[in-house]
């Protein structure tokens, strides 16, 4: 067995006593059931009389979450989207794509944050306001990691966009900034609130020159006789040379001019330009990237991933991919300390930064309690063919075993099924397999819904589930005596040992009760008739009742004789059939030919033939009934015959 | 496509429909009703766009709809229509029907229970669910997998008279014909009519496409010129019959890839047509005639041409030009347009009024486009 990578979490069930009582488990598709079993801590035998409760243990409660299920639903149809990008372009011309679903995913997430944030604050339950908050900073982190894995893997950046990317990416998870400098801006004294120069060097620390300067100008007005230093200052800030990607400057030229831009920051400080000022002089030492001053910010800078990204801005703003890393294990010791562990957060980022993919996956795997994110992310990245060297020891590859985790979880749901199907059809290896067992279980309540799942089922060629569904619905009809919508069923199915059961009870309620009920399904067979022998008979024989109804007696005499002579009638209906030959024969005209009453005569000898040994658990009555029946047959046939031969011979003549 | 607003609701759609403009006013609908299925609690519920929102007074959100209030619902809410203003009739899959009332007062909106009929349709010994209900104030009919029509008065709370056995496969759609008789449409893929003066449990005329056996799965009937009508399949192929004459269609057309779920005439602009399917596609059919009579009924009968070209990729939002009536495409024609973008879960229901068009999907959105070219 595998080590394990943490240490499993301990779920206590309300009401069960596992310090003395054994407990017992089932695996469900998502969730697990436990019980007491009779078994006692100390061994032995059964003791005592375990309480007879079933506790229902689910990993996943965000699956039920309504507003949750909004982020599952659009995911749903970014994912569609995404699958349907071609393979077969070239991969310049993709990643525009892949960026732009990236960014759509992104942006669902965040809806839903905003959508929970609201309903966060409007509701009143204390329980409920902290899961919503739980869920919020779920996906706070969850946004958080899947942008810098844009920023990393999707996009990846080359050196100099690569840092303004990142920085977006800090300004975007760090909002308080522009919370805080809405409130400090609109207050009576801008310049006077205790807040004020803490704006600044926020913004300074984000790399938003145009915004300190804009602050800082508020202050210069006020302080005359330090104006040259403020302008000092404002001028460096305004130099800062940061790279254009749409340019036509090299990295090169870039380095070039933002050393010098260094230099003059660097000598500024040598010279003490900013000494009278210490705020200012707080600000040059963080242009220049002095790591000291910038870790003397850790409350402003709070994170150690925006302490990275700012140091980076002002030390090595060319930094290169690979070297990424580096600055960011160190700048992780050194803003958190090395005797702190690391929150899971941390290390995912730190993974990220590493540029080691399958750590940042198995890493989110552990901490999230929902395959959402992985499955999304994997996918998206997979697309992106970062993922290629990898293989599992189970399964089929990392992409396919995290979307069918997914989707399977999906499947246990009552209402998003639906959308698991999309999923497993893009599981190449195992996504059918898995539907088809899924499928099946799919409870049906209506018609409506088997239709669905149908359809689902027959646009995949699933034939044998077809057929399964198909006859569930055609038992249940059966059951409620609704015959004409088992009969249907079956014939939808193709399911012809069904479609002849049916067709016997449609025979057996004939029998009974003297006509046919549900007459216009047996109308209307069509070729659907010859799916059995049995529903063959059954619409042949309707369709005699129907000659015989509109006077035809002709040709109902032929169609009531083939059905015995080609042998389409089961034996057990033979007698049924010639006692309804009997009006036939009693007509003034003479309806069937001597060479039909021959034929008529010898199926009666067959039939009686057979009968020669009484049943004995027929009663007496019946049996006289029976032979009276055969006396009249045979005499009603004797006597036609003679009628036949006398007008045959007559009309030769 | 920039006028459709789509809002996730956190339940599958399986009906919608407007709240009927009155007569006299000239404003657009501006309320709607949907009802969910596949839920664990299934619900009814009440919606606005436009100025009836609530918060709804920004440009940018004109058109979002919001709840205004809703009601859980025993079972699948399998179909759903209003009776009047106030009052929403809806179809179970526990075979009940029920009517809802809404109170609109500002302070206090909500949906009530004003009447169930619970087992309206019902097997010997269990619940069949109720597949259709359609309302003529203050008659009311419903039809269920049971094969039975109900007939109620819905001011007496009574039935007033029941069909049993009228189908011996599903019902699966129910629409008024005349004030005396109603149309059905079953998993046989026959119309059957009903007239309610005629005792017994015979239908007065039915109608199939012979030898198909395609189950249709909705009905409409032209707003003005009662004997046509139109049907959608299983197959997803769109019929329009004249009931006067013969029991052939008029026309065929394949319009979806699957179940068509729903068909809608305008109501008040009947050249147009729309359809929505399983396919997860709403389409605009419009017949642009030239002469007096609408390009549906023009053409010899039982010719039956298949446009394959209206089926467009889901997508789209190209309007397509099928040749509706090849021997007579001078005199009219048809215009198919997609409403939707790219879709792939099924779009369960629609209804269109005025110029505004609602509807819903197991992908659990709402889309409402308030400026239908109608």
């Amino acid at each position: 067995m595998e080590e394990v990578d943490v240490e499993p979490n301990i779920t206590l069930i309300p009401g069960v006593d596992f310090r003395h009582k054994h407990l017992g488990f089932v695996w469900g598709p998502g969730d697990i059931v436990v019980y007491e079993t009779n078994y006692t801590e100390k061994g032995g035998g059964p003791g005592g009389s375990g309480r007879p409760a079933i506790h229902v243990v689910r990993k996943d409660e965000d699956i039920y979450s309504p507003i949750l299920r909004k982020l599952f639903n659009e995911s749903h149809h970014i994912f569609v989207d995404l699958q349907r990008i071609k393979k077969d372009l070239p991969s310049k011309n993709k990643k525009p794509q892949f960026v732009s679903i990236s960014k759509n995913y992104r942006s669902v997430i965040r809806a839903c944050m905003e959508e929970l944030q609201q309903i966060a604050v409007s509701t009143q339950d204390d329980s409920l306001s902290t899961q919503y908050g739980n869920q919020i900073s779920i996906l706070l982190a969850v946004e958080l990691i899947w942008n810098l894995c844009e920023v990393l893997f999707i996009d990846a950046a080359p050196a100099g966009t690569l840092l303004l990317h990142l920085l977006d990416w800090v300004r975007l998870h760090k909002v308080d900034v522009d919370v805080k400098a809405r409130e400090i801006l609109q207050s009576d004294s801008p310049t006077k609130h205790p807040a004020y120069w803490d704006l600044v060097i926020s913004f300074v620390l984000q790399g938003r020159m145009d915004e300190a300067r804009q602050v800082l100008m508020k202050q210069a007005s006020l302080q005359p006789a330090a104006r040259p230093m403020f302008s000092l200052m404002d001028n460096l800030l305004h130099k800062m040379p940061i790279f254009n990607p749409g340019g036509t400057q090299t990295l090169t030229e870039f380095d070039v001019k933002w050393r010098h831009w260094h230099e003059e920051c660097d000598r500024c400080l040598q010279d003490s330009s900013f000494a009278s000022n210490s705020h200012l002089e707080t600000i040059c030492k963080i242009l220049v990237g002095d790591e000291d001053t910038l870790l003397e910010q850790k409350e402003l800078l709070s994170t150690w991933y925006h302490f990275l990204v700012t140091r980076l801005l002002y030390t090595h703003p060319t930094v290169k991919p690979t070297d990424l890393h580096h600055y960011a294990q160190s700048c992780m010791h050194m803003f958190l300390g090395t005797r702190n562990a690391l929150e899971p957060l941390d290390s995912i980022l730190l993974a990220a930064f590493e540029f080691d993919l399958h750590q940042v996956i198995k890493d989110c795997s552990i901490a999230l309690n929902n395959w959402w994110f992985v499955a999304h992310l994997t996918d998206l990245l997979d697309h992106c063919k970062l993922l290629q060297s990898h293989n599992l020891h189970f399964g089929s590859n990392l992409r396919e075993f995290l979307v069918l985790e997914y989707a399977s979880g999906l499947f246990t749901h009552h209402s998003l099924w639906q959308l698991a199907v999309d999923y497993f059809d893009h599981c190449p290896e195992f996504g059918r397999v898995y539907l088809e067992l899924q499928i099946e279980r799919v409870p049906l309540d209506t018609e409506r819904k088997a239709l669905k799942v149908l359809r689902i089922c027959e646009q995949r060629q699933m034939t044998e589930q077809v057929r399964s569904i198909c006859k569930i619905m055609a038992k249940r009809a059966l059951r409620n005596s609704r015959l004409g919508s088992a009969l249907s069923w079956s014939i939808r199915a193709k399911d012809a040992a069904f479609a002849t059961l049916i067709s016997e009870r449609f025979l057996q309620d004939y029998c009974t009760r003297g006509s046919f009920s549900d007459l216009d399904l047996i109308d209307n067979l069509g070729p659907a008739m010859l799916l059995s022998d049995r529903l063959t008979f059954l619409g042949k024989y309707r369709e005699f009742h129907k000659l015989y109804g509109e006077k035809q007696f002709t040709e109902a005499a032929k169609l009531l004789l083939s059905l015995m002579t080609a042998k389409i009638a089961p034996r057990s209906f033979w007698m049924t059939l010639l006692t309804d030959a009997l009006p036939l024969l009693e007509q003034k005209e003479v309806i069937f030919s001597a060479e039909q009453t021959h034929e008529l005569m010898f199926c009666l000898e067959e039939l009686t033939s057979e009968k020669c040994d009484p049943n004995p658990d027929q009663p007496m009555q019946d049996e006289e009934v029976e032979s009276t029946k055969i006396e009249l047959l045979r005499l009603a046939l004797a006597r036609n015959l003679a009628n036949a031969i006398v007008k045959e011979g007559t009309v030769e003549a | 496509m920039d006028c459709i607003a789509a809002k996730y609701v956190s339940q599958k759609i399986s009906k919608i429909r407007w709240r009927p403009v009155p007569s006299e006013s000239l404003h657009q609908p501006d309320v709607f009703a949907t009802g969910s299925w596949d839920n664990e609690d299934n619900k009814v519920s009440v919606w606005a766009v436009g100025e009836n929102g609530v918060s709804s007074m920004d440009d940018e959100f004109e058109g979002d709809p919001q709840l205004l209030c809703e009601t859980k619902h025993e079972g699948d809410v399998l179909d759903l229509q209003f009776l009047d203003q106030d009052k929403i009739v809806a179809a179970s899959s526990t075979g009940a029907v029920t009517i809802f009332k809404h109170h609109p007062d500002k302070d206090k909106e909500g949906l009530s229970v004003a009447h169930t009929w619970e087992r309206a349709h019902r097997y010997p010994c269990d619940n069949a669910p109720c597949t259709g209900v359609v309302c003529n104030s203050p008659e009311l009919v419903s039809v269920g997998e049971d094969g039975r029509i109900v007939l109620y008065k819905v001011d007496q709370r009574a039935i007033l008279r029941v069909i049993e056995n009228a189908d011996s496969s599903t019902i699966h759609a129910v629409t008024f014909l005349k004030t005396t008789g109603v149309l059905t449409v079953n998993s046989i893929g026959q119309l059957k009519l009903w007239d309610f003066r005629q005792q017994g449990n015979e239908p007065a005329q039915v109608l199939s496409l012979t030898g198909d056996r395609v189950p249709l799965h909705c009905v409409d009937r032209h707003p003005n010129q009662q004997h046509i009508v139109a049907t959608g399949g299983q197959d997803g192929m769109l019929c329009i019959w004249d009931v006067r004459q013969g029991n052939m269609p008029f026309s065929l057309t394949e319009a979806h890839s699957a179940e068509m779920w729903e068909v809608h005439f305008h109501p008040s602009n009947p050249d147009h047509l729309f359809t929505c399917s399983e396919d997860g596609s709403l389409l605009h059919w419009e017949s642009s005639a030239n002469s007096d009579t609408p390009s549906f009924l023009q053409g010899g009968r039982n010719t039956s041409i298949i446009s394959r070209s209206a089926i467009a990729p889901a997508g789209g939002n190209q309007s397509l030009i099928s040749a509706w009536l090849a021997g007579d495409s001078s005199k009219g024609r048809l215009e198919t347009t997609h409403m939707l973008p790219s879709q792939t879960l099924s779009v369960n229901s629609l209804d269109v009024l005025g110029q505004c068009l609602v509807c819903g999907t197991d992908g659990e959105a709402i889309y409402v486009n308030r400026q239908v070219p109608v």
